[in-house]
């Protein structure tokens, strides 16, 4: 290090520092989808309490569910929630790599196969429910 | 060949006569076909000769030229004149102490890679006599990657964990680690767990990728860092759930 | 150095994070179902109940909820710290004391049931 000077510091802003650049904004946009998959952990607890208060209370949150108030905060949850299965599912490839013989798997391989696997689950998630 | 006036903006300091940076505006006569470097280059022969900064090979192999350019982490080799308007903004990578003008004081950086044990630790020693260690294409390919990283600094410029939190080792550094971890010649990885493992070390990356999404390089030590994640906390569960069972 | 013990919440989170990404947009699509028409027989009381009064629809139910829980309060530290706010130890007893207590209420909710 230099004798000559003191080298300068530059500060970086606590606050605000993900407004610099959209790369930051989209990493804070993905990072602040946990609030609404905690919101929506807390309603499906709240689904337990009234599922086990009975008929009447059960009837009466699938009501509020279906409110408008009920149905924009569940579709707030849904597109933060579709944003985290992308977000989560598209960098699969960089943190589980496959290496077979000498290649890897191409990334879109295993980023196809996080998406179909979604698909999947989904479907059977909702025939199961009884939807089709 | 084709010129045009590009505009500089560039960030001075003299640690001896100054207590804060300040901007200085260039009008440089480039080529079309120039990078950044080229441009700071004629500045420093023809108008200032006494403006600072560091580079080298002027071909993004050896990773001096780094710098914010635009306020993006790049390297001013590889920075084409062609891909900007008006005037370019120049200024020393960010996250490091300015020594001058467009140096930066780089020691934090290289302690660190100094600390993760950057070398190969062979599982056994062996003598030269013995011969050399075998090493199959498929075990190179699976390591490759990590050792393509030239130590340019833009991903510790783009890591904005690092920028709030200076004592985090930081991208290349734990890349490295991996990469001497997935060398199938090494046996030195509880050696480096003990400084990648920790709370300044991995753990302190929240996976944003930026580092990544910079390197001039492709090493992606986002991805490496993500591995190691999920290896140290496969090591957790067993040394905490299994004790005394190998690895 | 010491090696940190990070994994513990870690392992949680990204387990967490995986049963998310793959259930909890079907899981909003079947509760928002109803409001256009469409009654999934699941959510009918009988139907429900009876799922989640079996021992193995109580354990599915409850591993779900449980991996989410801890994958929102691990991220959510992370984002406060992201956010600027710096006193990362009581932060991290305030977002696991909460995923805490929602793992043991939806334990007991279950058991109720």
């Amino acid at each position: 290090m230099s004798a000559h000077g003191k080298p300068y510091v530059r500060e970086v802003s606590r606050y605000g520092w993900f407004f610099r650049s959209p790369r930051y904004l989209r990493y804070m946009a993905r990072e602040v989808t946990c609030v609404f998959i905690g919101l929506h952990v807390l309603i499906l607890i709240v689904a337990l309490m009234r599922l086990s208060e009975g008929r009447e209370a059960w009837d009466a949150y699938l009501a509020n569910l279906g409110s408008p108030a009920g149905v924009a905060l569940q579709m707030l949850m849904l597109a933060f929630a579709v944003y985290h299965s992308t977000s989560w599912f598209n960098v699969t490839p960089k943190a589980m790599p496959v290496q077979i013989g000498e290649n890897f798997l191409p990334g879109v391989v295993i980023v196809g196969a996080h998406y179909a696997g979604w698909l999947v689950a989904s479907v059977a998630l909702l025939f199961l429910a009884g939807v089709f | 060949m084709s010129e045009r006036i590009v505009e500089l903006e560039v960030l001075r300091f003299n640690p001896e006569t100054d207590s804060e940076p300040r901007f200085q505006r260039y009008s440089v006569p480039c080529m079309n076909e120039w990078v950044v470097l080229d441009a700071l280059n004629h500045v420093k022969e023809a108008i200032d000769p006494t403006l600072s900064y560091r580079w080298s090979c002027h071909m993004a192999v050896c990773g001096s030229c780094g710098m914010m350019i635009n306020g993006e982490p790049k390297l001013a080799c590889k920075a084409f004149l062609r891909e900007y308007e008006g005037v370019i903004r120049v200024e020393p990578l960010a996250h490091f102490p300015i020594q001058r003008d467009l140096v930066t004081v780089i020691d934090d950086f290289v302690t660190k890679l100094k600390r993760v044990k950057p070398y190969l630790i062979p599982k056994e020693g062996k003598l030269v006599e013995a011969g050399e260690f075998k090493q199959s294409p498929a075990e190179l390919k699976r390591y490759k990657q990590y050792t393509l990283c030239i130590n340019c600094m833009l991903c510790y410029a783009a890591c904005p964990e690092y920028g709030l939190v200076p004592k985090f080792i930081g991208p290349a550094a734990i890349s490295l680690a991996h990469r001497y971890n997935e060398d199938s010649r090494d046996g030195g990885r509880e050696e480096r767990q003990q400084e990648i493992a920790s709370n300044e070390g991995v753990w302190e990356c929240s996976f944003v990728g930026a580092c990544s999404e910079v390197c001039p390089e492709h090493v992606d030590p986002a991805g490496a860092l993500q591995q190691v994640k999920i290896k140290s906390t496969v090591d957790w569960y067993q040394e905490h759930l299994l004790p005394g069972s190998k690895k | 150095m010491a090696k940190s013990n990070k994994p513990i919440v870690w392992g949680l989170f990204a387990a967490g994070g995986t049963v998310t990404a793959f259930l909890t947009p079907a899981l909003l699509l079947l509760t928002l179902l109803p409001a256009f028409g469409v009654m999934p027989a699941l959510l009918s009381y009988d139907n429900l109940r009876g799922f989640a009064g079996h021992w193995f629809g109580k354990l599915v139910v409850f591993g779900i909820l449980f991996l989410m829980l801890w994958h929102a309060a691990h991220r959510l530290r992370v984002t406060l710290h992201d956010f600027g706010v710096r006193a990362d130890g009581l932060v991290a007893v305030a977002v696991y004391l909460a995923a805490a207590t929602g793992t043991v209420a939806t334990g007991y909710f279950l058991l109720r049931i």
